[in-house]
């Protein structure tokens, strides 16, 4: 279930000007929506209200068919993703392997549930589909960077966090 | 001119496990060498050994180095390509018998593989349109644009007996027929590389290791049915899948392979690509169109099939990437290319995205009709630490599991649906005694409950329906009413269900019913897994005659769980244990077992 992010929203005048620069120039084109959701999360990072609303208005669709498809599809995100984001590979390679186990320990030791994000804004954990790195199983990331072949007791975990750490 | 060609494979496996450092150390250490003139490092596609990557191959002499690490780099440089002596202890030690080097296509992995899609996954540079061109590119688009009426084309297909590799094993010419047949103002060519199957990464590869094969065969897609502009619907989960097809539509826009008057005909085809959003369901085609006009990936009622109304409402031939992948090589060299590989129904080859319990995790192309004993056991190198081959999984969510008994079964498309699998886009896991088939199908259902778009009743609530009676089982409390339950309510939800997600999700439930029913019954009746997997029905237990009182265990439990004195026995407390299996790891006696 996708929740509505009760954050308060805090994008920039820059921010806007870029979505709005690339919806006057393309949010006219057949089946723009799409490509409008992921420019505006590339831009903002997910996908609040505030944001669907201007994209609405971009692509002259009503907001409730935005609401409709930001809520559709796993990658649009509604509520903000953490400096650092964990994404744990739970393709059936990986999860044959053990990455539910390791995604549970990462649960465990930040404190925080699949799909949220730590209060202070440095990281968030959510399960991911296959990133076809099936020879490296089990894998996650932490933004680009990729641990492969990861023991499922999580005792490498603690390690892996601390390069994050401040 | 070059003596030496190093080739990095930077598909995303080995990218992952670090291959592009690998790159930037060759180039440093080749410079510091003074031989940056001689030898020229490239980044390929995938090798299709992803076990043992970060994979480099060195030419002229094809030597195949494995599990590369930057700090190797030096003396590879060094001693291989300063003097001419191959560092035998990163070489795959299949190739190495005693003093010689053997060919790579002699090893166990390769020498069944037969590679007509991944033809040339790892021997070229993707990002270069000339050494496409070199082995053969874009002539078959020039074949058919200059010498093939569209009606040869499509014939020459359809002759060929190639079936669509997505899935469903359609034939691929009487697609395009279909679409050549009706008329309209516009008409669309459509690539699926939206591969969501977890555990399937060969349409990926091949747009890693080859996009312009796939630019090539849409075209020549294109002038088979009359169309002049092509999408590929990609997963934005590839990034550099995505951007390697971006760069080779460029390349090709420049050479004048797209965009108008191609080889001087009238001939015009361009192309686009369109990025998924996360959505399994848009594997599926009439949903792929409508995300790929921008609403919410859901399923339309067919008719009309695409190849009648399609994208935007115009007529439009959809394939998958693999399939495309095999199209140049069957215009250039005529249908009996493929038609003599293969058995009767399903002709050519098939990439097989090869996980799990295996060795040589990674990706094979094998021709129709090997047997599953070859992949695993001879190809996939067995299973590790000495386990046992129990089944395999093909097909992903919409597929089953085959099991060992029926490992001789020679894998085509009809085969599989025969046993109650299906080809699937090709994913291949390999699962040993210590997988609960139970857990797995629930793994799958799992799946396919998130991913069930919501239109209709029967898989939105049916798979819901589905997964609670498994967690009941899994959970200690199933009876044996439950599995006559299952099986009605999976045949109900196969028949009733508007799409292929729907009507395939049962798949994984009734095929692990079906062959390994008495795992389902141990669970019910006995209440255990038998392969230790179901947290609920298994009990940590110390053994008094070996634990030694040494209270590692007792300081290892996260939860308090263990009592007892020094040098005496001790004993887990069942209620507070959580099953976190941290004491067996602590103990270095063996004392405490699982049951």
């Amino acid at each position: 279930m996708k929740r509505i992010s009760k954050l308060p929203f805090k994008g920039t005048a820059e921010q806007e000007q870029l979505l709005k620069a690339w919806l006057a120039e393309n949010g006219h084109k057949p089946g723009a929506a799409m490509a409008a959701l992921q420019k505006a999360q590339e831009i903002y990072g997910y996908l609040p209200i505030e944001v669907q609303r201007m994209v609405a208005e971009g692509v002259n669709r009503p907001l409730e068919e935005i609401y409709g498809i930001s809520t559709f599809y796993a990658q649009f995100s509604l509520s903000p993703k953490g400096k650092y984001k964990i994404a744990v590979c739970l393709g059936t390679a990986c999860y044959v392997k053990g990455s539910g186990k390791i995604l549970a320990k990462l649960e465990e030791k930040l404190g925080i549930k699949n799909g949220d994000c730590t209060e202070d804004g440095e990281f968030s954990l959510e399960a991911s589909r296959c990133i076809g790195a099936c020879g490296l199983a089990p894998v996650f990331t932490i933004n680009e960077d990729v641990y492969g072949r990861v023991k499922e007791d999580g005792s490498e975990l603690d390690g892996i966090l601390a390069k994050y750490k401040a | 001119m070059f003596r030496s060609h190093i080739m990095v494979c930077g598909g995303t496996g080995c990218t992952s496990s670090g291959s592009k450092k690998i790159i930037e150390a060759f180039n440093k250490e080749i410079a510091a060498a003074g031989i940056n003139e001689e030898v020229k490092v490239i980044q390929t596609g995938c090798f299709g050994l992803c076990a043992l990557g970060p994979i480099v191959v060195v030419y002229p002499e094809g030597i195949f180095y494995s599990m590369v690490e930057e700090k190797d780099v030096k003396e590879i440089v060094e001693e291989h390509l300063v003097k001419g002596r191959p560092v035998t202890r990163l070489i795959y030690d299949e190739t190495v018998q005693g003093e010689t080097i053997t060919s790579l296509n002699d090893t166990r992995f390769y020498k069944k593989q037969q590679r007509i899609a991944l033809r040339n996954c790892g021997r070229i540079d993707p990002d270069n349109i000339e050494e496409y061109i070199a082995y053969d590119g874009y002539a078959a688009l020039g074949k058919a644009l200059t010498e093939m009426t569209p009606d040869e084309v499509i014939k020459c297909v359809l002759d060929s007996g190639l079936r669509g590799r997505g899935g469903g094993g359609f034939p691929t010419g009487r697609k395009w027929a279909l679409g050549a047949m009706n008329h309209a103002d516009q008409k669309y060519v459509a690539c699926n590389a939206d591969e969501g199957d977890p555990g399937a990464f060969m349409d990926r590869s091949i747009l890693e290791g080859d996009p312009h094969a796939v630019i090539e065969a849409m075209a020549i897609a294109g002038y088979a049915i009359g169309a002049t502009k092509g999408f590929v619907y990609i997963r934005a989960e590839y990034p550099i899948a995505v951007e390697r097809l971006q760069r080779a539509i460029d390349q090709a826009r420049e050479y004048g392979l797209l965009g108008k008057n191609i080889f001087g005909t009238d001939f015009e085809f361009d192309m686009e690509i369109k990025l998924g959003a996360g959505a399994f369901v848009c594997g599926e085609e009439t949903a792929l169109i409508n995300s790929i006009e921008g609403n919410r990936g859901e399923p339309k009622p067919r008719p009309p099939f695409p190849a009648q109304k399609g994208i935007f409402g115009k007529p439009t031939v959809l394939n998958n990437v693999e399939t495309y992948a095999n199209i140049p090589q069957i215009i250039l060299n005529g249908p009996e290319f493929l038609n003599t590989i293969g058995t009767e129904k399903s002709k050519g080859t098939k990439v097989f995205a090869l996980g799990g319990k295996i060795n040589n995790t990674g990706l094979v192309e094998v021709p129709m009709g090997t047997t599953l004993r070859t992949v695993v056991e001879e190809i996939g190198g067995g299973i590790p630490n000495g386990g046992t081959f129990k089944a395999a999984q093909t097909g992903g969510p919409s597929g089953g599991c085959i099991p060992a008994s029926l490992i001789d079964t020679p894998i085509d498309y009809d085969n599989l649906v025969a046993i109650g699998s299906m080809m699937g886009s090709g994913g291949l896991i390999v699962m040993d005694e210590t997988t609960c088939m139970v857990d797995i199908a629930k793994f799958f259902l799992e799946f396919t409950v998130e991913e069930s778009c919501g239109k209709c009743t029967p898989c939105r609530v049916g798979t819901k329906r589905l997964l609670e009676l498994l967690d009941k089982i899994t959970s200690g409390n199933g009876e044996l009413e439950d599995l006559d339950k299952i099986e009605k309510l999976c045949n109900f939800i196969k028949e009733d269900s508007q799409c292929g997600l729907g009507q395939c999700a049962p798949n994984p439930v009734l095929s692990t019913l079906k062959y390994f029913r008495d795992e389902y019954v141990a669970h019910v009746v006995d209440k255990k897994c038998p392969a230790g997997v179901c947290k609920d029905l298994m009990q940590y237990k110390i053994v008094a005659d070996k634990c030694k009182g040494c209270t590692a265990c007792k300081r290892a439990c996260p939860v308090g769980a263990i009592s007892g004195n020094v040098k005496e026995p001790h004993v887990i407390d069942q209620a507070k244990c959580i099953k976190c299996g941290a004491c067996v790891a602590t103990c270095k006696f063996g004392a405490i077992i699982k049951e």
